[in-house]
C-alpha cells in the first residue's frame, strides 16, 4: 500500500487538563472518503482541525502529506494547502463577492496573476452550480450557496484533502442536499475527503470508511454499510438511534 | 458691565490663534495616539501573556487615572525621575497621544475581537500567514466598526487640550482666560470659545460621519 495522506501517530490534544484525543493512531490514504461520527464532545472537530493546525497537538506528531504538523508555522502554511476545510458556519469573507472570495486564496497563497486568480474561481464557482451568483455578496446568498461557495474557495487552493466539520448542520433540510450533491460529485472524482456529519444516507453512499469516535478515542472503524447496519457495540447502536 | 456681543470681533484673531494650538496638538496627538492605539491594541488581540500583559498595564494605568494627573506627571516629575525637561507644547502632544492611545487601544482590541474567530479560521484554513489575515480580512472589517468609537474619542481628546490650561499653553481655552483677565468680559469671551470649540467638535463629527458613510458599515 501507498503512503498514507494523513497519518496520526499516538497524537494526544489537551485543552488544559481536559484530555480530547486520546492516544489517536489513524492512517487516511488517498481516495479515502472517511466518516467521522460520534457524540458531542467527542473530539470529532478538535480531530479534523488538527490535521490543518486549527488546533495543536499536545502529544505524539500527525503528518500529512509528509509533513508534520509540529514542523513550524512555516510547514504549516504548506500542509494547509494540501488540506481545505468547510466549516459548519460557511465563515465566507463579509466584504468580498463570491468570485472574490474564490479567488483570494489562489491570488495571495498560490500567487496567481489575478486574471488567473478570477478565471479558476468562475472555473470553480461554475462546478458548485453558482456560476450566476460571482458577483454576489455572501449576505445575499442562501446557507445552501455560501456553503457551496465556501467549498469552491477550499478547492481553489488545490488541495489533496478535503476536511469537512458538519457542513450541512447549519442548514435546513431542503438545503442540505445541493451541498452534499456537490460533496458526492467530489468523491466521485476521487477526492481524499474526511467528514464529520450527522448524515448516515450520506455515509453509506458516499464513505468508503465509518469511524465512531467516543471520549477522544476511535471505538470503531470499518465501512459504512458495515457498521452502520450492524453496529459493532451497544454505545455505536444507541448513538445511531439518536441520529 | 453691560453684555456687548460686538466685543468679540476685536478678539477673534486672537481666539483663532488659540483654535489653532488646539488643532496643532489635537491632530498630531491623535495621529500618534492612533498609532499607539492600532499597536497596543493589536497586542492585546493578538499577543502571547507577555506581550499581552505589557500593554494591558500601559492601557489600565492611563484609564484609571485623570488626564491632567498624567500632564504633571509628564511635565513636572518627569524631570526629576529621569532628567527629561520637555517644552509644555511637546508635553501637551505627548499627553494626547499616551492618554488617547490608551483609549484607542481598547476600542481597537473590541473591533478585532468583534470579528468572528471563523473568519480568521478561514483565512489561516486557506494558507494564509497570520498577517494577511489580519490585513486583508479581520482588518478592513475591524476598520469599519472602529469608526463610530474612534470619532468619539477624537472629540474627547479634542476638548481635553483644553486641560493643558494648567501647563500653559497657549490653546484656545487658555486664549480665552488671557483675554478675559485683561477686560473681565466673561459672558462674551466664554461664549466666543464655547462656539469655536462647537465649530471643531461639529466640524471633526461631520468628516467622520463622511468616513463612515463611505465605509458602509457592515
Ligand atoms: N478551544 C477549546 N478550549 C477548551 N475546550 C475545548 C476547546 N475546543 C473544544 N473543547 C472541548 O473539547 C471537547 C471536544 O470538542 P470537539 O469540538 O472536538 O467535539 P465534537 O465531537 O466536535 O462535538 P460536536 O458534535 O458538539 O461538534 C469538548 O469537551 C469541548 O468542550
Ligand atoms: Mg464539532
Amino acid at each position: 500500500m501507498t503512503e498514507p495522506i494523513i497519518e496520526f501517530r499516538n497524537v494526544s490534544k489537551h485543552f488544559g487538563a481536559l484530555k480530547v484525543l486520546d492516544e489517536v493512531d489513524l492512517q487516511i490514504h488517498r481516495g479515502e472518503v472517511v466518516v467521522l461520527v460520534g457524540p458531542s464532545g467527542s473530539g470529532k472537530s478538535t480531530l479534523l482541525r488538527c490535521i490543518n493546525g486549527l488546533e495543536k497537538i499536545t502529544g505524539g506528531d500527525l503528518i500529512v502529506n509528509g509533513m508534520s504538523v509540529l514542523g513550524g508555522n512555516k510547514v504549516m502554511r504548506e500542509i494547509r494547502q494540501e488540506a481545505g476545510m468547510v466549516f459548519q458556519q460557511f465563515n465566507l469573507f463579509p466584504q468580498m463577492t463570491a468570485l472574490e472570495n474564490v479567488a483570494f486564496g489562489p491570488r495571495e497563497v498560490r500567487g496567481l496573476s489575478r486574471k488567473d486568480a478570477r478565471d479558476l474561481a468562475r472555473e470553480l464557482l461554475a462546478k458548485v452550480g453558482l456560476a450566476d451568483k460571482a458577483n454576489h455578496e455572501p449576505m445575499e446568498l442562501s446557507g445552501g450557496q455560501q456553503q457551496r461557495v465556501a467549498i469552491a474557495r477550499a478547492l481553489a487552493i488545490k488541495p489533496r484533502v478535503m476536511l469537512f466539520d458538519e457542513p450541512t448542520s447549519a442548514l435546513d433540510p431542503e438545503l442540505k442536499q445541493e451541498v452534499l450533491n456537490v460533496m458526492r460529485a467530489l468523491a466521485a472524482e476521487g477526492m481524499t475527503m474526511v467528514v464529520v456529519t450527522h448524515e448516515m444516507g450520506f455515509a453509506k453512499q458516499v464513505g468508503t470508511r465509518l469511524i465512531f469516535m467516543e471520549h477522544g478515542k476511535i471505538a470503531v472503524d470499518g465501512t459504512p454499510r458495515d457498521v452502520i447496519d450492524n453496529p459493532p457495540n451497544d454505545r455505536m447502536k444507541d448513538f445511531l438511534q439518536h441520529v | 458691565m453691560e453684555v456687548n456681543w460686538l466685543i468679540i470681533l476685536d478678539f477673534i484673531p486672537q481666539l483663532l490663534k488659540g483654535a489653532q494650538v488646539t488643532v496643532h496638538i489635537t491632530v498630531v496627538g491623535l495621529l500618534g495616539g492612533v498609532v499607539v492605539g492600532a499597536i497596543a491594541g493589536l497586542m492585546r488581540a493578538y499577543g502571547n501573556a507577555v506581550i499581552n500583559a505589557i500593554a494591558f498595564t500601559y492601557i489600565e494605568v492611563i484609564r484609571g487615572t485623570p488626564i491632567v494627573v498624567q500632564v504633571m506627571f509628564l511635565y513636572f516629575a518627569l524631570p526629576v525621575l529621569a532628567s527629561i525637561r520637555i517644552d509644555p507644547m511637546t508635553t501637551a502632544i505627548l499627553a494626547i497621544i499616551i492618554n488617547a492611545g490608551a483609549y484607542i487601544a481598547e476600542i481597537v482590541r473590541g473591533a478585532v475581537l468583534s470579528i468572528s474567530k471563523g473568519l480568521t479560521e478561514a483565512g489561516l484554513a486557506i494558507g494564509l500567514p497570520r498577517w494577511k489575515v489580519i490585513r486583508y480580512i479581520v482588518g478592513p472589517l475591524a476598520f469599519r466598526r472602529l469608526i463610530p468609537p474612534l470619532g468619539n474619542q477624537f472629540i474627547v481628546s479634542l476638548k481635553d487640550t483644553s486641560l493643558f490650561i494648567v501647563i500653559g499653553v497657549g490653546e484656545l481655552t487658555r486664549t480665552g482666560q488671557e483675554i478675559m483677565a485683561a477686560n473681565f468680559r466673561a459672558v462674551e469671551i466664554w461664549t466666543a470659545v464655547a462656539v469655536m470649540y462647537l465649530i471643531m467638535t461639529g466640524l471633526l463629527s461631520l468628516m467622520l460621519r463622511m468616513v463612515e458613510k463611505r465605509m458602509r458599515i457592515l
